[in-house]
This record gives structure tokens, sequence and C-alpha cells, in this order.
């Protein structure tokens, strides 16, 4: 098998198909090439194994969701059951089959039209396959409602994909977070499907007017609209409301966090300051409503007056910051500009999310717009060590190009 | 005096293979080489032809910007090959050494009396130029330019160097010599750098600033304590010499003579016994390499160690810088689902599923595997973690595959070697030639503002 894949190898290098059969034999097998320049010997860790480390912790928030889907299902057409276990109403294969049915072809459209895009432009640009998809194609499912719609999503990702990504350069040199752009393509261009109260729950759509209507309003819905939630913390913190495909869990989201810091892939510095963000941010507002500044008929009211931590248990703030805005291409590249980067994506989050007119949510808005001004974050901090060497240089000793003076220099400094 | 410095980034690289610290003589080459690679950015001009005899420390051939610098032949003997490649230019000089061994020699300038000007026009005359290389730029130093300051790394941290203390052992005199012909030519300090313990000849050497290092590599890299000392600004020139070639140096001074001899560690999981060996500059690596056995067939010989050394062969020459040869295993075989399973036999600086940072003082046998494919630049703040220097890495590399001058300049070429830029190539996890684009940068930038 080996040696076969080999031969394979040599048949075909040069050839316009070469990337597309490299990029599935390095899957199977980590190359056999070695070092010509510089070091002779090279760490452990490659793009890919940094790419799966990502998808590691994001697999429980998918297998989270998928179960998510049927509860939340069955839960809008039986009501919520009266005392909730885990194994009797959450974890039972009716619910799995639900996820299987709806999460799992979102999954594989992701994949397959992401997938199908880098291959085309790394056999036409002649390069290697890149692993940056990887990650995106797992997170594009996990940020869209359930019930979106197979082709809406393989049109996003088309779009995402290129005009994203492969017109920058591809992985590496892109500007915006891919699987932002992919989330922020199917809002903006069918925003009546993206958002109401419909599409988060399984056939919420296709019921809609009907007598078996149902309906699973989100948590910042349900605020926005100023009317009350029917879900307690422990419901948002464990995960079972409505919302994107795995953004509901905060706790396994947090234990994702917490490997991806431990295996040092993620930054540790843009989390903690995006949640710091958030709270401050969180904390102005209730501020401002507990100084009575705004009156109880404000249609902002509600969102406001959450308390500030909340936030972070619904809607995808938690989920944005652990997995997107760590995101190493877009985000800032210093780790002074890190702490900026996180503590803007935290705050914009929670202010755009409450005066949002459309759709009370601003995780993705402010994680591209952070994106977009991460380079100039950077700039600045690396002004700081220009400028630092520039104070050097006005200090430098420089002496002049012949012999015979350093003597003269030596007998006047003397 | 002596001031301490302590280096927190960085990453030590334990490899099984160092060498024992025991002297063996190694069987004298018949043939020694210079390979003109090692002189970075020197274009030679022969000053013998093929076939004809040369005395041991005679000049070979001169540099074709600086007629004065002469770099001279390490034995006596026949000049039997000048190597070529594309265009003719030179690759290696190839001498067939004489049984009796017939040196130059020269007239020594009085140490104590002598200025700055007529050291230099020693040096440059009897071959000994060449150990001095200079900052900026990573070349053998201009002689026309005076350095504010002169730095030598008297300690050695890369994976299993050659261990300054042992090789320098007995040789303060000329290390004594060397260190007052240097302070003739710069109005600055001569900073040395050892490590924490007190076996370093450099502890009783007059005339030095001494500081103390301790932490993990990159802290035994001159540029690292350059950095830390009195980094380079633009328009400023130091020197760096390593340890070793200053013996050289000193015997140069002190005798008239140019003696080759140098201690070399042969260090590696692929060799048998490895240890010092006490050769000369150009002499064939299989003279020694033999002599302590090696239990592979196929593996990778380096000239140096195995961060920074450059790749040679079994009939390869020992080359003129080096002081360690290090033979590892090569690498070029596949490994199933390599790119995901756990790792428990490579060093990583991360902890997605590789093992290295339970044991951090486990010997690794690593080989030439690059451990996956070249990709564009995805991951950040790795680097800084290994890097103490106080520059961007990462932003300084893209400037040089960019090529823009300006950013080059100001976010601290100047100060860099490629040689600073190894452990951050090591640990790259898009594989990038890190070194290659910092040797490309300095030579843009050299070619550009001269």
């Amino acid at each position: 098998m080996k040696e076969k894949l080999h031969d394979l190898k040599v048949k075909y290098q040069g050839k316009k198909m070469a990337p597309a059969f490299n990029a599935l034999h390095t899957f199977l097998y980590m190359p056999n090439e070695t070092t010509h320049s510089g070091a002779h010997v090279r760490a452990a860790d490659d793009l890919k194994r940094t790419m799966n480390t990502v998808i590691m912790a994001l697999v429980p928030c998918l297998l989270f969701g998928m179960f998510n889907a049927g509860y939340q299902h069955y839960s809008a057409i039986n009501g919520f059951p009266e005392s909730f276990s885990l194994f009797d109403h959450f974890l039972t294969w009716d619910n799995f089959w639900v996820g299987v049915t709806t999460v799992l072809p979102l999954v594989i459209v992701s994949y397959g039209v992401g997938l199908a895009i880098e291959f085309l432009f790394a056999v036409i640009k002649g390069h290697e396959v890149e692993e940056g998809y990887l990650v995106t194609g797992m997170l594009v499912p996990l940020i869209v409602p359930v019930d979106t719609p197979l082709w809406m999503l393989a049109i996003a990702v088309a779009f995402g994909v290129v005009i994203g990504k492969e017109v920058f350069g591809g992985t590496g040199m892109n500007i915006l977070n891919p699987a932002l752009t992919i989330r922020a393509f199917l809002f903006f261009a069918y925003p009546t499907w993206m958002s109401g109260d419909k599409v988060w729950v399984h056939e919420g759509v296709e019921r809609a007017g009907t007598a078996d209507a149902i309906s699973g309003e989100t948590v910042l819905g349900s605020l926005a609209q100023g009317s009350d939630y029917a879900y307690s913390l422990s419901d948002m913190f464990y995960g079972f409301i409505p919302g994107s495909v795995g953004e509901t869990s905060t706790l396994l989201i947090l234990l994702g966090a917490l490997f991806l810091i431990f295996t040092k892939i993620a930054s540790w510095r843009i989390m903690v300051s995006a949640v710091v963000g958030s709270l401050v941010m969180g904390l102005i507002f209730n501020g401002v409503v507990d100084a009575g500044w705004l009156p109880e008929y404000s249609k902002f009211y509600t969102l406001m007056s959450f308390p500030y931590w909340q936030h972070l248990l619904v809607g995808g703030l938690a989920f944005g910051i652990v997995f997107m805005a760590t995101d190493p291409v877009t985000g800032s590249q210093t780790n002074k500009g890190k702490w900026y980067y996180g503590f803007f994506i935290g705050l914009l989050s929670v202010m755009i999310r409450v005066f949002n007119p459309g759709y009370p949510e601003g995780v993705f808005l402010a994680i591209l717009l952070m994106n977009v001004f991460a380079p100039t974050i950077d700039h600045y901090v690396v002004r700081g060590n220009i400028k630092r060497r520039l104070k050097r240089f006005k200090t430098a000793t420089i002496y002049p190009k012949s012999t015979d003076e350093v003597d003269s220099l030596k007998t006047e400094t003397a | 005096m002596s001031k301490d410095i302590r280096i927190k980034k960085g990453l030590n690289i334990n490899l099984v293979g160092a060498a024992e610290q025991t002297i063996s003589k190694a069987v004298t080459s018949n043939v020694y080489a210079l390979n003109l690679d090692d002189f970075h950015g020197i274009t030679p001009k022969m000053l013998i032809k093929q076939g004809e005899e040369i005395k041991a420390g005679e000049p070979l051939f001169y540099n074709k910007s600086n007629e004065e610098m002469h770099f001279v032949s390490p034995v006596s003997g026949e000049l039997v090959e000048i190597v070529r490649g594309a265009r003719r230019r030179i690759l290696t000089l190839k001498i067939l050494a004489d049984k009796e061994q017939d040196y130059v020699i020269n007239k020594v300038p009085d140490l104590d009396t002598a200025d700055g000007g007529a050291i230099k026009s020693y040096l440059l005359q009897c071959g000994g130029w060449p150990f001095i290389k200079q900052r900026p730029y990573d070349v053998i130093a201009d002689p026309s330019v005076t350095p504010k300051a002169i730095f030598v790394s008297g300690y050695a941290t890369a994976p299993l160097a050659a261990d300054p203390d042992f090789v320098l052992q007995d040789k303060e005199q000329e290390i004594q010599a060397a260190v007052l012909a240097l302070s003739k030519m710069t109005p600055g300090k001569i900073h040395v750098t050892v490590g924490k313990s007190n076996r370093s000849p450099f502890n009783n050497i007059k005339g030095i600033e001494l500081h103390k290092i301790s932490g993990p590599h990159p802290a035994g890299l001159v540029g690292t304590q350059i950095n830390k000392i009195d980094p380079v600004n633009k328009g400023e020139m130091v020197w760096t010499l390593s340890a070793q070639d200053m013996v050289m140096l000193g015997e140069l001074l002190l005798t008239g003579k140019f003696n080759a001899e140098r201690i070399v560690a042969l260090a590696g999981s692929v060799v048998k016994q490895p240890k010092y060996y006490k050769t000369k500059i150009g002499a064939e690596i299989s003279t020694f390499l033999y002599a302590s056995g090696v239990n592979e067939d196929r593996f990778r010989l380096i000239n140096g160690d195995v961060l920074t050394g450059s790749k040679t062969h079994t009939e390869g020459h020992l080359g003129f810088y080096n002081n360690t040869v290090t033979a590892i295993p090569e690498g070029d075989d596949y490994e199933l689902f390599g790119w995901n399973k756990p790792v428990f036999n490579k060093i990583s600086s991360t902890r997605a599923l590789t093992f290295s940072w339970l044991q951090p003082n486990k010997k690794y046998d690593l080989d030439t595997n690059t451990n996956g494919e070249h990709r564009a630049f995805v991951v950040t703040g790795r680097y800084e973690e290994v890097f103490p220097l106080d520059i961007y890495p990462l932003q300084l590399l893209k400037a040089c595959m960019v090529k823009d001058l300006d950013e080059m300049e100001q976010l601290g070429l100047y100060e860099v070697a490629p040689e600073d830029f190894s452990l951050t190539e090591f640990i790259c996890i898009s594989k990038q030639p890190h070194q290659q684009i910092i040797r490309e940068g300095l030579d843009l930038l050299q070619k550009e503002l001269g």
C-alpha cells in the first residue's frame, strides 16, 4: 500500500491533478519529505495537526447540536418535559435521528462544496491543498440554524470560500474569517429566512400557518421583543435551548476552550479579553438601566437590563469568542494586539446585540468588523517596537570609515 | 566584572548522541578542502593555479572586492582540484596534503606596541581575518569599518554542539593574545558571554566585559547576547567571533603560524561512540566518522549542529567555521496517520496530542522528516515563545518575503543572522524556511544599501 501510493505520487508529480492526489495521500500518510535548507530537524506539529485539534474541540458541540435538534423539535411539538432527565429526554435515539437527518446534511454540504472549491483552486493554481477549510467546514454547520436549506448553504459556502478566501490567495491570506463570511452572506442574502422564530427548530418553517405550527424563539429573540423566555439558567448553561446548531451549550464550548488553551492552539489572550470586553459592555448597559436613564417602554429595555454575565450563556457569544475570534489568520497577530482585538470583540458583540434592530445577535458582525481592524491594531503595536529601535538609533555609535582615526578617537575618549 | 543575563524564551532540544568529553586524534586526512560556500558573499580570485604546490598558511585566493583579504591554505601540499559549478563559480578547493607539513611563518607584530591598523593588515594578510564576522548582514567583517563592540559567545546551547568550556581548555594564552589584538581594533568593548559554570577559560582573561547567561537555547547564540547587551542600530557595526576561532587567531598572533587544528565534537544518534576529535579545517569527515562507527546505512551528515549546520556527505570535509559534526537518521519515509496520531517520540512546542511537554529532559532521536508539508503562515504567537530578541519575528519574516526594505530595516533586520531564526524554523507549523528567508533578506539589504 505504502509503496504503491508512493509510485503513484511519483507518477503524478508535476501533473495537473497532483495537488488533488497529494491532498488525499497526505491524509493517509504523513509525507516522506525531508529538510533541505536551514534546520535539519523539525518539530512534530504541522498545519493538519493544528486544524485537527480544533476539530476535536468542536466535536462535542456537534454531537450536542445533533441531539439538541431533536430535543427542540419534539419539545416544540409535545411541550418541554416536566421533570427533565438527560437520558430519557435528551440522549435518545429519536433526538439523534433528527440530528442525523438535519445536521449531518449541513456538515456534508459544507465540506463537500467547500473542499471541492479548495481542490479546484489548488489544481488550477498548482499549489498544494491547504488545510484551512477543515475547520471552516466544521464551523459552518454549527453556526447556522438547523433548518437552513441546503441549497442556500451551498451558495453561501461557495461565496464565502471564493470571495472570502481564494481571491485573497487562499489559506493564510484572507482578511475576513471565511466561516463568518458564509454566515453573514446567509444573513444578508436571505434575511426573511434567517431571522424570526421559525428557523431555530426543525420543521418550524414548514409547519408555519398550519394547525401543527411550532416555533422556538431564541432567548435573545424573546428579549428583543421584550417578552419573557421560558428557560432556566441551567438550561442556558448546558445548552437545552433553541439556537444555531452548535452554539447553545456553553458548558461544552467552555470545555473546548480549555482544551484549545491547554494544547496551545488557540490564543487565551483573545478569549480572556473578549470575555472581559463583553462583561464590561453588559455592566455599562445594566448601569444605564439601574440609573434610570432608560424608560421602561424603550425597545432596548429588556436586552439592556439582561444581567451582564448571562450574555455569555445565550446566543453565539461564547462560541464566537472561542472558535471564531481566535482564528489566527484574521485576528491580531501580535500578543499585545490580541488583548485589544479580543476586548473590542466582546464589547462590540454585546453592543450590536442590544442595538441591532433587525436581528438580536452581534457576534459575527463584531468579529468581522474587528477582522478588518486587526491589521491596524497590529500596525500600532509594531510601531511601538519600531519607535523603541529609533530611539536607540539616536545614540548609535558609528565610527568613520578609516582605521587611523580609531587611535585618535581612543585618545579623545581616554 | 560580570553581568548576569537570564533568557526565559526559548527551547532546549535534547537529542541523543551527545559527544563524550574525551579527545581522540583523528587519522590524518589525505585531501583537505575549502568549501567556498562557507564564506558567504565572497567572490574568490585565485592566487595559485591547479597543480601548484602551496604551504600551510600561504594564500590560496583573495576577496575580489578587497585584495588585501587573503584566504590561506590549512595544509601544505598540492592544489589538486578546483571544483566549479554553474557559470564557472568556484565551489571547492581540494589540496592533497604533504606527508611532512610545511608552514609559512609570518613576521608577528608586537602585540603591546602595534596599533590597530598594523594588526588588521597582519590578520588580513595571514588568513586570520575570515574568522571575524560582522553584524549587520552576518558576513566576513568589512575591514574598513570600525566596530562599536566585539561579541564572543563562550556558551553553547545548540543541540549536541561542542562544549566551549571543554574544547578551550588550556588555551588561555592564545585567547588572551587574541583579545589584546582585537581590543586595538575597536574603541568599544569586547563582550564575552559564558554560562553559569566557572569552568570557562574566559574567567581569567583580562580586557573583556564578561557576561554570564542562563536559560534555554538560543541563550548561547551570539545574536541573542548582542540583543540583550548592546543591540546593533542602523549604521552601527559589531564583530562576532566564535570562541574556538579566537584560539586560532591567538596562535597566529603569537607564533606567526596558521595552525588549522581544531577540536571537533562528533555527535548524533547515528554515531556509535560520539566523542571529540582533534583534526584540521577542511579534513575529510570520514577520517574520524568511521573511527567512532555508525549504526545506520543512510543518514544525514551535517557540518555544524542540527539547527544551523550545512548538509554534507561521507566524502565531505569539515567546514571552515564548524566545530561540530552531527549525524542523524534520514526521515524519508511515510508514516501512517502521522498527522493526527498521538506523538511521543518527537519534540513539539504545543500539546496537540504531542507529549514532549511531559518529559522536558527526555532525550529524543529526531530524524530529518519535516513532519508535514510547506504551508502559508497561519498560526501566530508561537514564534514569540522561543524568540528572546526584542524583535517581531513573524513580521520581520514577512517583510523579508515581500522585500520591503524600509520595513526590514525598521523591524531590526540589522540585528539578526539566519541562525537566530533556527528555533522559530524548528517549531514552525507551516514549515517555512526561516533561515533562508532571512539570508535572502540580508543579502538584499546589503546589495541595496551597501
